[in-house]
C-alpha cells in the first residue's frame, strides 16, 4: 500500500522533471535565433527532396481526407458496389503517382444501406470525425439530397453521382456538383429521338413507381409539348409486379406510336417479354436506367431492338474526341486489372467524381473549402468517359444532352442507334 | 373497355393471379395445421426460384431443377421450424409468428449475399409462344403455374378429407392436447407441415420464375400477396386461398383497366378489407376455430 503510494508519487515527479527540463530546452532552442532553425529546415528540404528523387513521388505528410458515402447494400447495392470499387481503386492510383499537392489521399469510405437517414449519419461522422475536406455522395438520390442539406450548411464540397434533377436544381446548390447525366438530360434525349429520328408524334409511357420513374415520368410530361410530342397514355407499376399485360393492354387501346418505359430492372425487362406476348410491335424507347447487361440477360429476346440513352462508356466506340478516348481507355484497362470485367456507368460516376474533385484540389493549391469551390466552378473542357465537364457558378451539371449517345440492342450486345 | 381488353384483363389477372395462389396456399397449410402464420412464405417461394434457376444454370435439365429446389427448400423449411419456431412453443403462437418474420429477413439477406441482386431469368417449360383465346393472349407459363395450383389444392384437399394423416393434421389443429391423447405425435405433424409447406412454395417459385424473373427481394411482395389472397380466402382452406389468388390478381388487373395502374394495389386491398368487414372468416373460411 505505502510502496504503491510512494510510486505514484513518483511517477508525476519524474514527469514533472521532464516536462520543465522538455520547456527549458525548447526555450533554449527557441533563443538560439534563426540559424539553427534555418539549418534544419534546410535539412529537412534536402531528405524531402532526396525521398521525391529516388521513389519518382511518394506522397508525405498528414493525407488529404476525402470521404464518400455510397449504397453498397441494399437497394441501391447494384449501382453502389461498382462505385465503392472504383474509390478503392482510385485511391490507390492517385496515391502511387504522387498523391495531390505532394499528399497522400485518403478515401474513407460509408455504406448508407440505400437509407437517407443512414447518409447523414455518415455525412456528418466524416465530416467531424475523419475530418473530410469534401464528400463524395452518393449513390442515390434521396441520400444525396438528404446529405447535401449538411454540406450546404457547413460549406463543405460535394460530388454528387445521384441523376435527380433536384440535386443541383434545387438550391442551396452552392456546394454541390453532380458527374451523371441528369433526369432531365436523358428524358431530353430520348425525346429527341423519338421526334427527330423515329419522327412519331404520339407516345405512350409506362413508368415505374419508385424516385426514379415517377421523376422522369414528370419530366416526360414537361419537355413532351415543346417537341410536338403528344402524350396519349400515362401507366405505372410496382417494382416487384409480376406481370405488365394489363397496364400494356391499355396503352394498346391508346394506339401510340412509341412506348417510353422509364424504369429500373428488373420492370423493363418484364414490359418488353409482355409487350412481345401481347403482339405490340412498336417501338420501345427505354431510360438509362437499363444501360446494363442484366436488362438484355432477362428480356433475352425481347430485348432486341430496345433503344434508349446513355452515356458514352456503354459504346467506347462511339466516343470520338481523343481526350475522352485516352482516359475512358486508362480507366477501363484500371478497373479491369483491379477488378476483372468491364466498369458500369456508375463506377463510371465515382471515377469523374474522384477525378474532377482531385484535379480542383490541385488547381486550388490547398484544401481550404473556398478554394476548391472556386476551382470546382473554373473546370472547363475536362474530358471524361461520360463527356466534356464544364462546371460554372451557375451550372453544376457539367454535361449536355450530346454528351449522350443513344444505344440500341442488336443480337444481344449495343450498337450506337443513329 | 372493349370485350377484348376485358378478356386480356381476366388473362393478365389469372396470371398473377396463379402466381398468389400459389403462395398462399402454404400460408394455409402452416396455419391449418398449428395457427401460425409463416411470414417467411414469400422468401421461401423466392428461395425455390433462386434455388431452382441455380440448378438450371449448372446444366440440370428442368424437371431435375424443380425436384432439387423443391427438397432444398423443404429442408430449409424444417430446419427454420427446429431453429426458430420449435424452442418458442411455450412462449405462444405471436411468439413464433414473429420468429417467422425474423426468418425471412434471414432468408432475404442469405438470399442476397449467395446469388447478389440482380433478378435472374428461367426458360420458360414449354416454350414462349403465346397462346391466343379470342383476340387474347397468355403465355403457356400461366397455363402450368395454374396446373400446379390446381393439382396441388386437389391433392391436398383429398389427403386431408380422406386419408389418415391428414384427418390426423386436422385433429392436431382443432386441439393438440387431445390429439396427443389419441397417440398422434404433434411433433410429426408439425415437421411434415412444415416440410409440406417448404415444397410447395418451391414449386410455385420455380414455376412462377419464368414469368417474372426472381431476386432476393422478390419474397416481400409474393407474401404480402399471397398473404391476402389467403386471408381472402379464408386462412387453412387451401381452395379458398387458390380462389382468393385468382381472384385478387383479377380485380387488380381490371383496376388498371378501369381506374390507373397507380391505384391497383389500393383498389385490392379496399376488397380484402370489405370481404373481411362482411366475411371475417374470408371467402371460404370456415368458423374460426379458436386453440387456446
Amino acid at each position: 500500500m505505502n510502496k504503491k503510494n510512494n510510486g505514484a508519487r513518483t511517477i508525476p515527479g519524474v514527469s514533472l522533471v521532464l516536462l520543465v527540463a522538455a520547456l527549458v530546452a525548447v526555450a533554449l532552442f527557441a533563443a538560439a535565433c534563426g540559424g539553427g532553425t534555418t539549418t534544419t529546415t534546410a535539412a529537412a528540404t534536402d531528405t524531402t527532396a532526396a525521398s521525391t528523387a529516388t521513389t519518382a513521388a511518394a506522397p508525405s505528410g498528414d493525407p488529404i481526407v476525402i470521404g464518400a458515402i455510397v449504397s453498397a447494400t441494399g437497394p441501391g447495392a447494384a449501382l453502389g458496389e461498382q462505385e465503392r470499387n472504383v474509390l478503392q481503386m482510385e485511391e490507390k492510383l492517385i496515391n502511387a503517382k504522387g498523391g495531390v499537392l505532394g499528399r497522400p489521399v485518403k478515401i474513407v469510405i460509408e455504406d448508407d444501406k440505400s437509407d437517407p437517414k443512414e447518409a447523414v449519419t455518415a455525412a456528418n461522422k466524416l465530416l467531424t470525425q475523419d475530418k473530410a475536406i469534401a464528400l463524395i455522395a452518393a449513390t442515390t438520390s434521396s441520400s444525396t439530397l438528404a446529405v447535401k442539406a449538411i454540406t450546404a450548411e457547413k460549406g463543405v464540397p460535394q460530388m454528387a453521382m445521384a441523376a435527380a434533377n433536384d440535386v443541383t436544381d434545387k438550391a442551396p446548390n452552392e456546394w454541390i456538383w453532380r458527374t451523371p447525366q441528369k433526369d432531365a438530360l436523358a428524358v431530353q434525349r430520348a425525346l429527341d429521338y423519338v421526334s427527330k429520328t423515329l419522327k412519331v408524334k404520339k407516345i405512350a409511357v409506362l413508368h415505374d413507381e419508385n424516385a426514379f420513374g415517377a421523376s422522369g415520368a414528370a419530366e416526360i410530361a414537361k419537355q413532351a409539348p415543346a417537341l410536338g410530342l403528344e402524350v396519349v397514355a400515362t401507366e405505372s407499376y410496382k417494382t416487384a409486379d409480376t406481370d405488365m399485360t394489363a397496364q400494356l393492354t391499355k396503352i394498346k387501346g391508346t394506339n401510340p406510336e412509341v412506348l417510353v418505359v422509364w424504369g429500373t430492372n428488373p420492370g423493363p425487362a418484364l414490359v418488353a417479354k409482355n409487350m412481345k406476348q401481347l403482339g405490340i410491335t412498336i417501338p420501345y424507347v427505354g431510360s438509362h436506367g437499363i444501360a446494363n447487361s442484366t436488362f438484355i440477360k432477362l428480356a433475352a429476346d425481347a430485348a432486341e431492338g430496345v433503344v434508349f440513352p446513355a452515356g458514352r462508356l456503354l459504346v467506347p466506340s462511339s466516343i470520338t474526341d481523343a481526350k475522352q478516348k485516352a482516359v475512358t481507355d486508362a480507366f477501363a484497362a484500371d478497373y479491369a486489372y483491379s477488378y476483372s470485367g468491364k466498369p458500369n456507368p456508375f463506377g463510371g460516376y465515382a471515377f469523374e467524381a474522384i477525378s474532377i474533385l482531385t484535379d480542383a484540389i490541385t488547381r486550388a493549391g490547398s484544401t481550404d473549402a473556398k478554394a476548391i469551390q472556386g476551382a470546382l466552378n473554373a473546370t472547363t473542357g475536362f474530358a471524361m468517359p461520360d463527356g466534356i465537364y464544364n462546371y460554372t457558378a451557375t451550372n453544376h451539371d457539367g454535361l449536355v444532352a450530346s454528351d449522350m449517345i443513344m444505344v440500341k440492342i442488336q443480337g444481344g450486345t449495343w450498337v450506337l442507334a443513329e | 373497355m372493349t370485350f377484348d381488353q376485358f378478356l386480356q384483363y381476366i388473362l393478365s389477372g389469372i396470371t398473377s393471379g396463379s402466381v398468389y395462389a400459389l403462395t398462399a396456399v402454404g400460408f394455409t397449410l402452416v396455419f391449418s395445421a398449428t395457427q401460425i402464420i409463416n411470414f417467411a412464405q414469400g422468401q421461401m417461394v423466392m428461395l425455390g426460384g433462386m434455388m431452382g434457376i441455380t440448378l438450371h444454370e449448372a446444366g440440370l435439365p428442368l424437371w431435375a431443377c424443380f425436384i432439387g429446389a423443391v427438397a432444398v427448400v423443404a429442408i430449409v423449411s424444417v430446419g427454420m421450424e427446429e431453429i426458430a419456431i420449435r424452442p418458442l412453443l411455450r412462449k405462444g403462437v405471436l411468439t413464433q409468428i414473429i420468429a417467422t418474420v425474423g426468418a425471412s429477413f434471414i432468408f432475404e439477406t442469405a438470399a442476397m449475399l449467395i446469388w447478389g441482386r440482380d433478378a435472374k431469368p428461367l426458360p420458360p417449360f414449354t416454350g414462349e409462344t403465346p397462346i391466343a383465346i379470342g383476340r387474347a393472349t397468355v403465355v403457356p407459363q400461366t397455363l402450368w403455374v395454374v396446373g400446379l395450383s390446381i393439382v396441388v389444392v386437389v391433392a391436398l384437399t383429398i389427403f386431408y378429407r380422406k386419408s389418415l394423416y391428414g384427418t390426423a393434421i386436422r385433429g392436431c389443429a382443432v386441439n393438440p392436447e387431445a390429439a396427443r391423447l389419441q397417440g398422434i405425435s404433434y411433433r410429426r405433424v408439425v415437421v411434415f407441415t412444415f416440410a409440406l409447406t417448404g415444397a410447395v412454395a418451391a414449386a410455385a417459385g420455380v414455376m412462377i420464375a419464368p414469368i417474372s424473373f426472381m431476386g432476393y427481394a422478390n419474397g416481400t411482395m409474393l407474401g404480402l400477396k399471397g398473404f391476402a389472397a389467403a386471408t381472402l380466402g379464408g386462412l387453412g382452406n387451401p381452395v379458398g386461398a387458390v380462389l382468393g389468388g385468382f381472384l385478387l390478381g383479377i380485380v387488380e388487373a381490371l383496376g388498371v383497366g378501369v381506374v390507373s395502374a397507380g391505384y391497383k394495389d389500393a383498389i385490392a386491398f379496399v376488397i380484402l378489407l370489405l370481404v373481411l368487414f362482411l366475411r371475417p372468416a374470408g371467402l371460404m373460411g370456415a368458423k374460426v376455430v379458436n386453440r387456446q
